[in-house]
């Protein structure tokens, strides 16, 4: 097994050439690590010539600040990470580059099963509401909370520049309700959240896979929306690496890129689904229930303890659809959600701000490395990149990455300052 | 003002290893050190504390937590950036190879923290050394108990004197290219199957 303790980490090996092929790569346990996982245990890797050391990790600041300081050569990393280091955002921004989106899909938003009831209670909400109208009846909780002088309810998610961060602000607001004064955001590690949502510490929270699956099953969470109700094509993880190491390690890097690839494509198909689910499930990787993670792969979710289930199709895309290839577009829409609600903090810090510029604009676009993809893989065919279906918002405003500008304005809250 | 006046938070949810390095500081010299194991209720410590320099370790799944707080610094009252200078690399590699992290208040001179940063980086070393001693002569005491039950068994079944069934389980493990320690094991082992 390539796995190893952080302990021991040896050197970087170094290719008979100037190249690099002893490649360390550091992940969080989660199921969107799959690829990594799968490209590094299945000899995708090691076809291309390249050895994979994974390297487990418990928070996204270490990831950033290891991949920062060259304990590791390439990571497993939220979307919106190397925006927010090109952007000189977070505590140690170091410049950080994305030429592979590892899939869509996984995340979800669950809330504790009194405060579903609640929500219930107050708007005769249906078990099998969609993600917009339970967002609607949070507003509604919200407000009746205010009215009764209640403390506001906190909300868990993963990470300031996280794509679970944007993505619940983006439901939330979508039902009418302001993030930052309605709710209190906090981010608790995921492994926690359930524990945090039984001990009421948090009334709901917004992570990856597994964990709303987990919080479910243990009858304390409900869950009410997916990342594929709020915006389906969005990239979820990537592999991030620092950019003046991909150009002196292009040929590896595209060889990464080619092994990647194929190991998108097995975890993609559902006949590998079962051996996925008990590599995945090792101590060593997510040291979760094996039945859970295949329910997961399967996007068979059990919405609560009472028996209500929901199937998300392609609640993870691995392969299909072009997932893997980093777009300017994607890269756009997260700059337009750091633009659209750091104003806010903005007012109160020195740093961190981040108001709509053509050069911002451009600097996020170039944190995925659409070129690197395409050099290994080739050119999407043209009818690929034409809208689709998945490409459609929960709130049903079209992104229109030729006018951000104007797309950051049109949300409801106050226009960022230009 | 000398670096001694400064602000040390240190958050570690071990709290033998968070002793060490609050004794290290308060050896060289830091009146001013606060020790937190747990993370719950950090914004209020911060607040009260106002601290120049926070020590946490990397291995604390809830440093995702704190950058958020950081970025809030609604209720931090300075900003505070991460490590103490992206220039001085070898000494923030070794930090990270420890497995310290530390934040600083922006603006403040990296000559200030870095003896800081310096002693932490040691004390968690010698930490973990020591956590390695203490398992492996943990494992040597093992050893020993397992050897001695084997003689027990081997002097009890085969009638030999104590230096007889040490030599014989010593002959056994040079044959067998084993230690010691697993040939014992392995008669313990047999004798519960067999008795």
């Amino acid at each position: 097994m390539n796995t190893t303790d952080r302990t021991d980490l040896a050197a970087p090996a170094l290719a008979s050439g100037s190249e690099q092929t002893h490649l360390r790569a550091g992940f969080i346990p989660l199921v969107d690590a799959a690829v990594l996982i799968a490209a590094a245990e299945l000899g995708f890797a090691a076809r291309e010539g390249l050895t994979l050391d994974l390297v487990r990790d418990v928070s996204w600041a270490n990831i950033r600040d290891r991949l920062a300081y060259r304990q590791f050569d390439v990571a497993h990393m939220l979307s919106p990470m190397p925006i927010a280091a090109l952007l000189g955002l977070g505590s140690n921004p170091a410049p950080t580059v994305a030429p592979f989106v590892l899939g869509r899909g996984g995340n979800a938003i669950t809330v504790s099963v009194r405060l579903f009831e609640t929500m219930q209670a107050l708007t005769g909400l249906a078990d099998t509401a969609s993600a917009l109208d339970c967002a609607k009846a949070l507003a509604t909780v919200i407000a009746a909370r205010r009215r009764d002088g209640d403390r506001p309810l906190t909300l868990g998610m993963t990470y300031p520049y996280s794509s679970h961060n944007y993505e619940l602000r983006y439901w939330l607001a979508a039902g009418g309700i302001d993030p930052d004064r309605d709710v209190k955001l906090a981010v608790v590690p995921p492994p926690m959240t359930s524990d945090a949502l039984a001990a009421g510490a948090i009334d709901g929270f917004c992570v990856g896979a597994p964990w709303n699956m987990i919080a479910s099953e243990k009858g304390v969470g409900r869950i009410v929306a997916t990342k594929q109700d709020i915006w389906a094509s969005s990239p979820e993880k990537v592999v991030g690496m620092r950019p003046d190491w991909a150009d002196r390690n292009r040929d590896s890097v595209l060889r990464l890129i080619t092994a990647l690839d194929a190991s998108a494509r097995w975890c993609d198909d559902p006949a590998n689904h079962g051996a996925l689910a008990a590599l995945l499930a090792q101590g060593a990787y997510l040291a979760a229930p094996v039945e859970i993670i295949r329910h997961v792969l399967a996007g068979k979710f059990a919405l609560d303890a009472k028996g209500n289930a929901r199937v998300v199709p392609d609640y993870f895309v691995f392969h299909r659809q072009r997932a893997n290839c980093p777009s300017s577009e994607q890269a756009l829409w997260v700059y337009s959600q750091m633009v659209r609600w750091l104003w806010v903090y903005s007012q109160m810090v020195r740093w961190g701000q981040v108001t709509y510029s053509a050069e911002g604009a451009a600097t996020a676009a170039s944190a995925f490395r659409s070129d690197l993809y395409a050099s290994a893989l080739g050119q999407a065919p043209a009818a690929d990149s034409a809208p689709q279906a998945a490409d459609v918002f929960i709130d049903g405003r079209p992104f229109d990455p030729e006018n951000l500008e104007a797309y950051i304005r049109g949300f409801d809250a106050p226009p960022p300052s230009v | 003002m000398s670096h001694f006046d400064l602000t040390i938070l240190v958050i570690d949810e071990n709290a033998v290893r968070a002793a060490i390095i609050e004794d290290g500081l308060r050896e060289a010299g830091h009146g001013h050190v606060t020790v937190v194991h747990t993370v719950t209720g950090i914004a209020r410590v911060i607040e009260a504390t106002g601290p120049d320099v926070i020590i946490i370790d990397i291995e604390n799944p809830n440093r995702d937590m704190m950058e958020h707080l950081f970025q809030l610094t609604r209720s931090v009252s300075r900003p505070i950036a991460m490590f103490v200078d992206r220039s001085d690399s070898a000494s923030i590699e070794a930090a990270v190879e420890a497995g310290v992290s530390a934040y600083i208040v922006d603006g403040l001179k990296k000559e200030r923290v870095k003896p800081i940063l310096d002693m932490a980086v040691i004390r968690f070393n010698a930490f973990s050394r020591l956590q390695r001693e203490l398992a492996e002569a943990k494992s040597a005491l093992e050893d020993r108990k397992v050897i001695e039950r084997a003689k027990g068994i081997l002097m009890k079944m085969r009638q030999l004197s104590e230096e007889e069934a040490y030599a014989l389980l010593r002959q056994t493990a040079m044959n067998e290219k084993k230690k010691l320690a697993d040939i014992a094991q392995s008669v313990v082992t047999a004798a519960g199957l067999l008795m």
